[in-house]
């Protein structure tokens, strides 16, 4: 198996950097299928619907109509169609899908096509099962008519057509020109599940190669011919448009095209298109800009936090309502306050943002590892005023996104596109954004307050529960803004509350403010699950209860996932054995997502200060296709959590964001992170998300042990602002 | 003109000698396995060997490596060491979005050249340098112990 990204490079030699004879060649993208026809017209290919392809080579390739950003989406799609035809999975290879929202929609968002809420295997499985049991009923028929038997008696194994009785075999390459001559039956029946030889199992990524020999393409791999690099000067505060720049010293360089202003819906700026990124950056620095920043943001986190505070005492539109929360607080023998203050976060993923655009007089064409097609098309062909399907998108892996590449704006692809639309050049550009302005440009998890109230009777039992969140509304101004005053990402996972509680509200107070946000990794439960869970434990130490025992009376006899992966969870840690006193835990459960993900934090107390050595996770995510591939993001939302919750913070003053790379954005490295063992509750049906659910239990699950450990609960984050710091 | 060793072959380039090596590997040679992750030597995505050693190419100005050993991750391969390590990420599906494993396997395979048996720490040591934002950490350990398993 491997993926077909690495096959759409052709080489061409660039003498002129080179020694004549060196062997050395410049990559350059070609699209694949225009390569593949012109050298081969004749070759047939069975091709019965927009997810499959079969050579008369042998080949399977299944067209992944979502981004691979890491998750592991081309494997676990692939693994349906492979499932379905019964394929070799060596045989199978991945290819994104172009651009088409009628074809490649997300079944789970309607009627665009797009990557995010963890949702590509699940809007896709019904989808894709069908699709490879369509190639494979071909296949059988075009060999049932050769062999002149009875379809029925044909079986499929591992890429071998079979007919037992005759003692004849094909393979599927042998029987794709029969195959494209019969009509597309349209009535192929998936799987009995119990028949399944490949869900399930821990197949190998299908990406795993490419990206451990330097070959996989990324958007900023891309060379084409002509091509120039756009680097960009970003106003240094949101909301500031250029009132003049002087690009004279940098125009005189050797290799700079030229200078350009531009401007978008959401950002102005100045770019410089230069042979290359070194030329373009050296350039860059010697642009001087005057910014007219008459409307932009001058605030910052510290006026933000304190006017968030404000609100959050007070009563917000209602989210959530069950009972009569106020009146039962004013009942209630004792109450329990408590404010948690989660601060701005980065994305920060490997890849900077990029993209490459070729605009054309009635066209355009982007190559990028991108995570929204069909909003993109919208804004890019707004933009240029052109049909959407005028803008064709070639799909390359993306570095990293957590979120970032699906901008309901589209800011950066539609940035690319100004850019060149402003330097009026028809070759290609690639717009890259270094490390800081990538951190810099805004969209980030927005700064949040929550302020949870709760009343116990006499008995010490939990009565009622008033959770009041205040921050920006992410997706408020978007095309995908809910109507109403509530936005739901910014109250799930508290307005969701698995607890029986008799009297329950959640409020809402929405702030606006122009500094970008945007979803960043689980969105709405990055701050819910921490505030819930924390002030669970709280109520729990107050009232001398196991963490545990707590939940799992909370709960009820309502939720079976939820108590199934807390029992999961407490069984595989060993949370009811007797434990050192240096050994200090905590415990945290949420879902997302539609999966359910517990986490038990393992502290251990040593002489350089307290560890984090082990984290037990137990997840239900429905149908596990991949287990490993769960685990690998159990693993990684930890990862991506812990980092966040330990140093994660982009602060702004004055206007201006303090925090430019990785040195004053400190994300998670090796020597911090804990050993994890994952445990995936059975279950058949469907699947559920994973991409996400992991990433927002570890920080309450590791503030719930530090509150022990400590004496002291953790209410802001991150942990370094508290200058809490892990050995 | 600059005259570099890359990857065993005599390569030259009329690159500004202020250029660093990894802009002159990545836009001026095609040879786009070592990434650009942050441009200050501070996330290891552009991690080549020079004369063997795990060396940051991002801050490196290529007039500073001329006539060095330069390897990559195009070649790294050629060592038993190297091979290791690549067939050791696959085994253990280490990838993710895979932006940073370029340098990540760099890093690895420098470590393993130099210690044959590195403990969890020697490899928090040898790898703090290479971030990865999908935190792949727990299958790099993995990975590295396998590779020096199959060394060994």
């Amino acid at each position: 198996m491997s993926t077909s990204a690495d096959e759409t490079l052709i080489r061409a030699s660039r003498r002129d950097v080179l020694k004549a004879g060196a062997a050395l060649t410049i990559a350059f993208w070609l699209p694949q299928r225009g390569a593949v026809a012109a050298e081969a017209p004749t070759s047939a290919v069975l091709e019965p619907n927009a997810f499959v392809r079969i050579g008369d080579d042998d080949t399977v390739t299944v067209i992944s109509k979502h981004v691979e950003m890491g998750q592991g989406s081309y494997t676990g799609l692939a693994t349906l169609i492979a499932e379905e035809l019964d394929a070799d999975w060596k045989q199978v290879s991945v290819e994104g899908a172009p651009a088409d929202a009628k074809l490649y929609n997300n079944l789970s968002f309607g009627p665009m096509q797009g990557t995010g809420g963890s949702s590509s295997l699940s809007n896709s499985f019904d989808q894709l099962r069908s699709a490879g049991a369509t190639a494979r009923a071909l296949l059988v028929s075009a060999a049932a008519q050769r062999w002149s038997v009875p379809a029925n008696e044909i079986a499929i194994t591992a890429g071998v057509v079979s007919h037992s009785k005759s003692n004849r075999t094909a393979r599927f390459g042998e029987l794709v020109g029969d195959a494209v001559k019969l009509p597309v039956p349209t009535d192929a029946k998936p799987k009995d599940p119990a028949n399944y030889t490949l869900i399930g199992k821990n197949l190998t990524r299908v990406d795993s190669r490419a990206k451990s020999t330097g070959t996989a393409t990324f958007t900023q791999d891309i060379q084409l011919p002509g091509m120039l690099t756009a680097l960009v000067l970003h106003p240094p505060r949101f909301g500031a448009k250029v009132k003049s720049f002087d690009a004279s010293k940098a125009q005189a360089i050797k290799g700079v095209k030229t200078v350009v202003a531009f401007e978008t819906p959401v950002r102005a700026g100045i770019a410089v298109l230069a042979t290359d990124f070194w030329t373009a950056r050296k350039a860059r620095d010697l642009v001087t800009v005057q910014w007219d920043e008459s409307k932009a943001f001058r605030s910052g986190s510290a006026e933000l936090l304190a006017r968030y505070r404000e609100l959050a005492a007070k009563p917000g539109a209602s989210a959530k309502r069950v009972g009569d929360a106020d009146a039962a607080l004013v009942s209630a023998a004792q109450v329990v306050e408590a404010t948690y203050e989660f601060p701005y976060l980065a994305h920060a993923s490997m890849e900077p943002l990029n993209c490459v655009v070729r605009v054309g007089a009635q066209e355009c064409e982007i190559w990028n590892g991108d995570q929204f097609q069909t909003p993109d098309q919208l804004a890019v062909a707004k933009l240029l005023g052109i049909p959407p399907a005028a803008v064709k998108i070639n799909m390359l892996y993306a570095g990293g996104s957590f979120g970032r590449r699906a901008n309901p704006q589209s800011d950066y692809v539609v940035e690319a596109v100004a850019i060149a639309k402003a330097a009026n050049v028809r070759e290609p550009v690639k717009m890259v954004w270094t490390r800081e302005e990538d951190m810099r440009a805004g969209y980030y998890r927005p700064l949040y307050v929550h302020t949870l109230k709760a009343g116990l009777d006499k008995d010490g039992r939990l009565i009622a529960w008033q959770h009041r969140i205040a921050g920006q509304s992410i997706l408020s101004g978007s095309p995908f803004a809910a109507p109403g005053p509530i936005d739901p990402t910014s109250v799930e996972g508290a307005s969701t509350l698995p607890y029986q509680i008799p009297n329950l509200s959640v409020e809402l107070h929405t702030t606006h403010n122009p500094v970008p946000v945007q979803w960043w990794r689980s969105v709405g439960s990055t701050h819910t699950a921490f505030s819930t869970e924390c002030f669970l434990d709280e109520i729990a130490r107050l009232t001398h209860k196991d963490p545990y025992a707590l939940r799992r009376e909370l709960l009820a006899d309502k939720h079976p996932r939820h108590r199934a992966v807390l029992d999961l969870v407490a069984e595989k840690s060993g949370w009811r054995n007797p434990r050192s006193q240096d050994q200090i835990w905590g415990l945290a459960l949420h879902e997302s997502f539609n999966s359910v993900v517990a986490q038990v934090a393992q502290l251990q107390r040593t002489s350089d200060g307290l560890k984090l050595t082990k984290v037990i996770c137990a997840v239900d995510c429905g149908l596990a296709v991949n287990p490993n591939i769960v685990a690998m993001q159990m693993e990684s939302g930890i990862g991506y959590g812990l980092g966040a919750a330990l140093s994660g913070a982009i602060t702004i003053r004055d206007g201006q964001v303090e925090q430019g790379n990785f040195d004053d954005y400190p994300v998670l490295r090796i020597n911090q992170m804990p050993a994890i063992e994952v445990h995936i509750v059975p279950a058949s049906g469907k699947p559920t998300g994973v991409g996400e659910p992991g990433t927002p239990v570890i920080a309450p699950a590791l503030a719930n042990a530090l509150a022990l450990a400590n004496g002291k609960p953790v209410r802001t984050l991150p942990l370094s602002s508290q200058a809490i710091t892990l050995a | 003109m600059i005259t570099l060793d890359i990857n065993g072959k005599k390569l030259e380039t009329d690159a500004d000698p202020d250029t660093p090596l990894l802009w002159v590997l990545r836009d001026r040679l095609g040879m786009t396995g070592s990434k650009y992750g942050c441009g200050k030597a501070l996330c290891g995505a552009c991690t080549v060997h020079i004369d063997g050693s795990a060396t940051r190419s991002c801050v490196l100005p290529v007039s500073a490596v001329a006539g060095m050993k330069i390897t990559t991750i195009e070649s790294v391969a050629d060592s038993a060491a190297g091979k290791a390590v690549q067939e050791a990420w696959i085994a253990e599906n280490v990838p993710q979005c895979g932006y940073c494993q370029s340098g990540q396997i760099m890093s690895a395979t420098a470590l393993l050249s130099t210690n044959k048996q590195p403990t969890d720490a020697d490899i928090d040591v040898a790898m703090a340098g290479n971030i990865c934002r999908c935190a792949t950490y727990v299958r790099i350990r993995a990975a590295i112990k396998r590779a020096a398993q199959s060394l060994a």
